[in-house]
C-alpha cells in the first residue's frame, strides 16, 4: 500500500485537476445525459421518468429530427470529401518545385483560423445574400444567380463552400505528410517512365494512407459539431424551411430555447453514438487501406 | 587511333545533348513553376477576397456597400468604427474587456492543468496509465453537445450561470484534451536522460516538471497559448448559454446583437465591429505563424 502510494502519488496530484475534469465535466455529464435522455425535464420540476417515450418519439413521430438528421449527413458527406480534396491538392502543389511556400500556406491557412468566429458567419450571409457580392460577381457573367442562402434548395451548399474556403489545417497536415514520402521513389518512377496520374495512386496516396485516415476521423468529427456559423446563418433557427437544421442547432433549441431537456439529452445522446459509430467504422476499415511503414522515420 | 576520335567524337555528342535535355528540363521546370505561381497568386486573391470585402465594406458610405464590386470605398467612412463602437446597449469597450479577461484566464488554466496531465502522461509511470490516456483520447472525440445540459444543470446549481465560472473553471480542469494530447507529443520527445540525471540528484517529480520540464517546453506552450486564445476568443457556444446580461457579454455575443437589429443603416457599423473582432486573431497569427504551423504539423487538429 505503501509502496503503490509512493509510486503513483506525483503522478496522481499532477492529474488531479484532469480527474476531477474528467469525471465532473465529462464522464459524469455524459451518464447524467443518458438518465435524462428517459426523462421529461423542463429545468422547473424535477425530471420525470417516462422510459423510452423520448426515443420513441424521436424515431417514430419527430419530422424535425429526421430532417436535421438529412441536413448534417448531407454536410458531413459533401464538405468533408471536398474539403480534404482541396486541401491535398494544394498541399501537393505546394510541396514539389517551389522555393518559397511560406507566404502561400500563410494565406490559405488564416480562413481556417477566423472560420469559427462570428465574423465570418455574419459576413457570410452577406457574401451569398440575394443582392451579395456572389451574385454581383455572376451577374457580371450574365447568370443570374439564387438567393443562395434564403433559398432552402440552396443554403446548405453556401455553409459546404464556407467549410471549403477553410481547407487550411489539413492542409498543413498534408504537407508535413508529403515531406515525409522520400523523394526518390519520384525520381525512380520517372525514370521508369511512370505517367504522373500513377505516380499518384501508387506512390503518394499510398504512402500518404495514414495521414489522409487521421485527417478523415478529425474532419469527420469536426462536421458533425459544426455549429456557430450555421446557427448565426440560418438566424438561430436552421431556416428556411429548415434547410440549415443541422442537429447541433436543432439539439441546442430544444434544449435552451423550449427546455426540453429530456429530449435534447436523448437527442445528445444519438449523437454520441453516431459520431463513435463513424469513428469505429473509419477505425475498423483503416486496416485494410491504411499501412503504416515501420521502417521509415 | 581513330576508334578514340570516333569515341571522342560520340562522346561530345552525348555530353551535348545530355546538357541540353537538362537545359530543357530547367527551362520546363521554370515554366511549370510559373504556371503554378500564377494559379497560386489567383488563388490568393480568391481566398482573400471575402476578408477585403469585410475590410472595405466596413469603410464604404452605407449605400454603397451592395451597389458595386470596387473594394476602393469613394470615401473612407470611419463612422461606421466609432458608431458602431457604441451602437449597441454596452459600448464594445465592456464587450472587449469581458473577452479579455475570459481569455485571458482561460489561457492561464489550460496552461496549467493541462501541462500538469500532460507531464503524468509522457514522463511518469503510474497505475492505470493507459486506461486513463484511452480515456482522455476518448474526450476528445465527445461533441461539447453532449455534456452541455448536465453541465448547465450543474452550473445553475451551483448559482455559476451569468457569472464568467462556467467558462473559466473547466479550462482549469483541463477539460481541452486537444492540449493535453499537444503538450504530450512534445514532452515525450525531450531526452529522457534529463529526468534520470535530474532523478538521481535528488530531484522529485515536481521539481523535474518545473525545473526541467516546462522551461525546455516554451514552444510547445507557445504554440497551445496562441491556439487556445484563439478559440476562446472566437468562443460562441459557451458563453451564449451562460452569459444572459448584455453588461456580461463576450465581443461574439455582441456581434450577433447587430443581427437581431436587422435594418440596412447598421450593416456598415455590423462588418467594422466584425473586422476589429479579427483584428487580433490575425495579428497573433502574423506573429506566431511559426507555433502554430508547427503545432498543427505534429499534433493536427482544427
Amino acid at each position: 500500500m505503501k509502496r503503490f502510494f509512493k509510486r503513483n502519488a506525483p503522478a496522481y496530484v499532477f492529474l488531479t485537476p484532469w480527474f476531477i475534469g474528467f469525471f465532473l465535466l465529462a464522464l459524469g455529464p455524459i451518464l447524467a445525459s443518458l438518465y435524462l435522455s428517459f426523462t421529461r425535464y423542463d429545468m422547473v420540476a424535477d425530471p420525470r421518468w417516462v422510459g423510452l417515450d423520448n426515443y420513441e418519439y424521436m424515431f417514430e413521430r419527430d419530422r424535425r429530427f429526421w430532417k436535421a438528421l438529412e441536413v448534417t449527413f448531407t454536410y458531413v458527406a459533401l464538405a468533408v470529401p471536398a474539403r480534404l480534396a482541396m486541401a491535398l491538392g494544394v498541399a501537393m502543389l505546394l510541396d514539389k518545385g517551389l522555393r518559397t511556400i511560406g507566404l502561400y500556406r500563410a494565406i490559405f491557412y488564416l480562413p481556417s483560423l477566423l472560420g469559427s468566429s462570428i465574423a465570418i458567419a455574419i459576413l457570410w450571409r452577406q457574401l451569398f445574400a440575394a443582392d451579395g457580392v456572389v451574385n454581383q460577381v455572376l451577374a457580371k457573367f450574365g447568370i443570374e444567380g439564387a438567393a443562395w442562402i434564403s433559398d432552402p434548395d440552396t443554403s446548405l451548399y453556401t455553409l459546404v463552400v464556407l467549410a471549403m474556403w477553410q481547407f487550411g489545417s489539413p492542409m498543413l497536415i498534408f504537407l508535413a505528410g508529403l515531406r515525409g514520402i522520400p523523394r526518390d521513389l519520384y525520381e525512380a518512377a520517372e525514370i521508369d517512365g511512370t505517367s504522373k496520374p500513377r505516380q499518384f495512386f501508387r506512390i503518394t496516396l499510398p504512402l500518404l494512407a495514414p495521414v489522409i485516415f487521421f485527417n478523415l476521423v478529425l474532419q469527420t468529427i469536426e462536421a458533425f459539431k459544426t455549429f456557430s456559423s450555421a446557427f448565426i446563418i440560418s438566424n438561430g433557427t436552421g431556416a428556411p424551411a429548415d434547410s440549415l437544421l443541422f442537429y447541433t442547432v436543432y439539439l441546442f433549441n430544444e434544449a435552451f430555447k423550449f427546455f426540453r431537456m429530456g429530449y435534447a439529452s436523448a437527442l445528445a445522446w444519438v449523437l454520441l453514438l453516431i459520431i463513435g459509430f463513424f469513428t469505429a467504422v473509419t477505425f475498423f476499415t483503416s486496416k485494410y487501406w491504411v499501412h503504416y511503414e515501420n521502417e521509415r522515420d | 587511333m581513330k576508334t578514340n576520335a570516333t569515341d571522342t567524337a560520340v562522346r561530345d555528342k552525348n555530353a551535348q545533348i545530355a546538357h541540353e535535355i537538362r537545359l530543357g528540363q530547367k527551362r520546363r521546370a521554370r515554366r511549370a513553376r510559373i504556371y503554378k505561381h500564377i494559379f497560386l497568386i489567383g488563388m490568393s486573391i480568391v481566398m482573400l477576397y471575402p476578408l477585403f470585402w469585410l475590410l472595405a465594406s466596413s469603410l464604404k458610405p452605407e449605400n454603397e456597400i451592395f451597389s458595386t464590386l470596387t473594394l476602393w470605398p469613394s470615401e473612407f467612412n470611419w463612422d461606421n468604427y466609432t458608431e458602431g463602437w457604441n451602437a449597441l446597449p454596452k459600448s464594445f469597450t465592456v464587450f472587449y474587456m469581458n473577452s479579455a479577461i475570459v481569455t485571458v484566464l482561460s489561457v492561464i488554466g489550460n496552461l496549467l492543468s493541462c501541462s500538469f496531465a500532460a507531464y503524468a502522461f509522457a514522463r511518469l509511470q503510474f497505475n492505470g496509465k493507459n486506461l486513463f490516456f484511452a480515456l482522455m483520447m476518448m474526450t476528445l472525440m465527445i461533441p461539447y453537445h453532449v455534456v452541455l445540459i448536465p453541465q448547465y444543470v450543474l452550473f445553475l446549481n451551483l448559482g455559476w450561470v451569468d457569472t464568467y465560472l462556467p467558462l473559466v473553471v473547466p479550462r482549469f480542469l483541463a477539460s481541452d484534451a486537444f492540449f493535453i494530447f499537444l503538450m504530450v507529443q512534445f514532452f515525450r520527445q525531450l531526452p529522457r536522460e534529463l529526468d534520470e540525471a535530474a532523478m538521481i540528484d535528488g530531484c522529485s517529480p515536481y521539481k523535474i516538471y518545473w525545473v526541467i520540464i516546462l522551461p525546455l517546453s516554451l514552444p510547445a506552450m507557445g504554440t497551445a497559448a496562441i491556439f487556445s486564445l484563439i478559440w476562446v476568443w472566437e468562443d460562441f457556444l459557451a458563453p451564449l448559454i451562460y452569459l444572459n446580461d448584455i453588461k456580461s457579454y463576450t465581443v461574439p455575443l455582441a456581434l450577433r446583437l447587430f443581427l437581431d437589429q436587422e435594418g440596412q443603416s447598421i450593416f456598415g457599423q455590423m462588418f467594422a465591429m466584425s473586422v476589429l473582432s479579427l483584428v487580433p486573431v490575425i495579428v497573433f497569427f502574423i506573429a506566431f505563424q511559426k507555433l502554430i504551423v508547427r503545432g498543427i504539423a505534429t499534433s493536427g487538429m482544427k
